[in-house]
């Protein structure tokens, strides 16, 4: 059974003459424990998909449904138990004046969660915070530390399928290796459902098992890891994403 | 559990850690942190030395004033300055202009106080309900908005008075009323800007509803742009409370409200300058503190400026 | 054959309230009519080290050096004014995003014929007809339409191109790119990097390339600086980047995720506080 499951998504903003069209006719399935990637360039309508799995798109038709429950207008606090999403910008998605300590002590808290202090130690652990960052507000954290907050956040509420939005493209290679093992570890850790965004395939390849390549908001072809390394691709845009990203990639 | 404070460099160094170990140790270092900034700037000080000065000489007016400032002396009018016992000079009728003067400021700290209070917390209400919601609501609060905006303030005041008698407090209300709009202008600027951002996304996807949301996550930001607007209305509201005053729609006599002063001293203007100059000038270097404090702490509380 | 720039022990300081922060720590290098990649992480001052040679390190930075030479000629020592004629006109930058590099109220066109004029005494219709001729030489086409456009109603990547047009216009000898792709699509980034390409081998220039992406830089530059906590830590052939020597370059590189080449966990670069020790190697 899928875990996500999505059946021709329409997107949209503005209307008549001012629609704008961000996603047409999109379908998609993500089995539980699996890790699916949205690849596309920007304006393919990747991120729209998620947020409107989230409840942030504002005009949809068309058939969501997570864990087999569909998806309506609105979510409710035991949708967002069950899914989280962790933004891309780590400069953004924190808020500037708020401690880590408030951000997560809030997040566990509007969760009807008790415990606050155990959860919220652990959760810095899981992340490879140590307690020293409890009090630290955004601005003394590091790109990298931030995102690391904010996959806490993330997972206080202890989900099952968590959506990711090109959560290493504004950090530093090295960075994002250690944020791309951390989720490597969550996952296997806490059994997590992954649907990920992203614009490098190199990244998508190596946490997804599948992808949907996006174009113009629609998703052009859908293909397992090994066929995209294999470059048994069959939409010549999947095969001009792979080119130009293996272009850059050319070590031996 | 915290960590002791010893000697000052200690504490210093203590306050300017980089890993605060608890809630009551993160908020004290970036308060203390901020204060580092304005202290940087050396006007923004001078201004609030100013200031604070003012707080004093209101509070400890009986103790400094020479005179009391409201018993007559006719023998003794229009006096000088530097005059045996009347510093600096006396007014049409007799009385001390520098005890005036010191009692005065009680009522321009009561009058820049209250409007202080009751203006921008009223606009930030109004504001950033109309930024959050949206919609009708945001329709109607910024109608409301804009029709007390269209107000000229005497033209308020005066309708003031008609109704409910001169006074003070009917001055302070007239101009609150006049105040609080550009308040809830900005607070829905900022409002509307922080919505779409993130971490109010990530917020609301943990299921935070819109009181949370405005109180806890919007206030907090649109407050600083809030406090550097009201030190620098600060100036305008002291002249508008001096303007009712001069047109005897404020204080009444024989209140030494400094903006009355004025109004008393025009008549002598010409031969006897400081009745109306006096009170002129401490209008002025009030004004100009509350200038210089809101510049500096422009400096330290907008979030958009990034210094490093 | 004499190079285009000399630098040696270049220093770029900042004080800050716990003490003087140094950006850039005794970097040395030369540049020719080749193109050069300094690489780095954010905070190993490759930006910086742009930024101290065009000389727009305001104060309170400091910026130092023993030898800042362009063709020769000192750069250090010149006055602001002798700096203005020396950017764009013999040094010109482009920077990362168009978005907020191009003035949003001014049409393209209009700001590319204002570059021109800076530096040279020409009129409107002949700044205008060079300013056309440069958007051809970047491949728009349609220039005559573009010309009037504002930046806002451009793609990132259009706008890039104009950038660069925009900087190519005075003929300068060097130019700096500061992350001139990062902004943009990966298709796009091909483009805009062809183009930069052939017109600095064109003209005969020199260019510095600076990046984060240590991959594209090794295909496009020459010769590649990997920078580290603001010292110059290797300094390669871009073709023999895979015999790097030392462990940052190393780590850097072995920690990509690699589509063709997957791996269960990415190597985590181990830092050594030595990198930050050691001397700056000279390139």
């Amino acid at each position: 059974m899928s875990e996500i499951l999505i059946e021709d998504l329409n997107v949209w903003f503005g209307e008549y003459e001012e629609r704008v069209d961000a996603v047409k006719g999109a379908s998609l399935s993500v089995s539980k424990g699996g890790s699916f990637g949205l690849v596309g360039e920007s304006g393919s309508g990747k991120s729209t998909i998620l947020r409107a799995i989230m409840g942030l798109a504002p005009t949809w038709d068309g058939r969501m449904e997570v864990s087999g429950e569909p998806l309506g207008p609105k979510r409710s606090r035991t949708f967002y138990r069950k899914v989280q999403m962790v933004f891309q910008d780590p400069y953004a998605s924190l808020h500037p004046r708020h401690s880590v300590d408030q951000v997560l002590s809030e997040t566990l808290s509007l969760h009807g969660f008790k415990d606050i202090d155990t959860r919220i130690t652990k959760l810095l652990d899981d992340v490879g915070l140590g307690p020293s960052f409890r009090f630290r507000y955004p601005h003394q954290l590091s790109g990298g530390q931030r995102q690391r907050v904010a996959i806490a956040r993330a997972l206080a509420p202890e989900p099952e399928v968590l959506l990711l939005d090109e959560p290493t493209s504004a950090l530093d290679v090295s960075v994002q290796a250690e944020i791309l093992n951390l989720l490597t570890d969550l996952r296997d850790e806490h059994s997590l459902t992954y649907l990920m965004v992203s614009h490098d395939l190199a990244v998508v390849g190596h946490i997804c098992s599948d992808i949907a390549v996006m174009q113009l908001g629609e998703i052009v072809e859908t293909l397992t890891i090994d066929d995209m390394r294999a470059m048994r691709t069959q939409h010549s845009y999947t095969k001009h994403l792979l080119e130009s990203s293996l272009l850059g990639a050319k070590l031996a | 559990m915290s960590v002791t404070k010893p000697s000052s460099q200690g504490l210093r160094a203590w306050l300017l850690a980089d890993t605060p170990t608890s809630r009551r140790h993160a908020k004290l270092s970036v308060v203390y942190q901020s204060w580092l900034s304005f202290k940087g700037n050396h006007m923004a000080m001078f201004g609030l030395g100013i200031l604070l000065f003012l707080v004093v000489i209101a509070a400890a007016a009986p103790l400094l004033a020479p005179q009391d400032p409201f018993i007559q002396d006719l023998s003794e009018r229009l006096l000088p300055p530097g005059s045996e016992g009347y510093i600096l000079g006396s007014d049409s009728l007799g009385r001390d202009i520098l005890s005036r003067l010191l009692y005065g400021s009680r009522i321009t700290l009561y009058i820049v106080t209250l409007v202080a209070i009751i203006a921008p917390i009223a606009g930030l209400f109004v504001g950033t309900v109309a930024g959050y919601a949206g919609g009708w609501a945001d329709v109607i609060l910024m109608r409301i908005t804009d029709i007390f905006l269209a107000f000229p303030r005497l033209v308020l005041a005066l309708a003031f008075v008609a109704a409910l008698g001169a006074g003070i407090e009917n001055a302070v209300l007239a101009i609150s009323l006049t105040a609080w709009p550009p308040y809830a202008r900005i607070a829905r600027a900022e409002t509307l800007t922080i919505r779409g951002s993130d971490y109010i996304n990530a917020v609301r996807l943990q299921g935070a509803g819109p009181l949370r949301i405005i109180t806890k996550h919007i206030w907090p930001l649109c407050i600083s742009s809030l406090v550097v607007r009201v030190t620098l209305d600060m100036a305008g509201i002291i002249l508008a409370a001096a303007g009712l005053g001069f047109l005897g729609l404020g204080a009444q006599p024989p209140s030494p409200e400094w903006g009355a002063m004025i109004s008393e001293g025009r008549k002598f203007i010409l031969d006897h300058w400081w009745v109306a100059t006096m009170p002129g000038l401490a209008i002025f270097t009030v004004s100009l503190a509350f200038n210089l404090l809101g510049d500096g702490l422009r400096d330290v509380l907008d979030p958009k400026e990034g210094k490093s | 054959m004499s190079n285009l720039l000399d630098i040696e022990n270049l220093w770029v300081k900042f004080p800050t309230r716990n003490g003087i922060f140094d950006a850039v720590r005794g970097v040395s290098f030369s540049l020719g009519k080749e193109r050069l990649g300094i690489v780095g992480e954010s905070g190993s001052g490759k930006s910086m080290t742009g930024r101290a040679i065009l000389r727009l390190i305001r104060s309170p930075g400091m910026v130092t050096a023993d030898k800042l030479d362009l063709e020769g000629v000192d750069l250090l020592g010149r006055s602001e004014k002798e700096m203005r004629g020396v950017r764009g006109k013999q040094i010109s930058m482009i920077m990362q995003d168009p978005k907020f590099s191009l003035n949003p109220v001014m049409r393209v066109g209009q700001q590319i014929s204002e570059a021109y004029r800076l530096h040279a005494k020409v009129s409107k219709s002949e700044a205008k007809r060079k300013s056309i001729e440069m958007l051809e030489a970047v491949a728009i086409r349609d220039p005559e339409r573009v010309y009037n456009m504002y930046p806002h109603e451009v793609s990132g990547g259009m706008g890039q191109r104009i950038m660069i047009a925009m900087m190519l216009i005075p003929d300068p000898k060097i130019m700096i790119a500061d992350e001139p792709t990062s902004a943009l699509d990966v298709s796009v980034q091909m483009q805009v990097l062809e183009i930069m390409d052939k017109l600095v081998k064109d003209r005969g220039m020199g260019l510095i390339f600076i990046s984060h992406d240590l991959n594209l830089v090794s295909s496009f530059c020459d010769r590649v600086l990997i920078m580290y906590a603001g010292r110059v830590v290797e300094t390669l052939a871009a073709d023999k980047l895979h015999e790097a020597q030392h462990p940052y370059t190393q780590g850097l590189l072995n920690s990509l995720p690699r589509l063709d080449a997957p791996k269960d966990r990415l190597q985590v670069l181990q830092r050594d506080p030595a990198w930050a020790d050691e001397p700056s190697v000279s390139a």
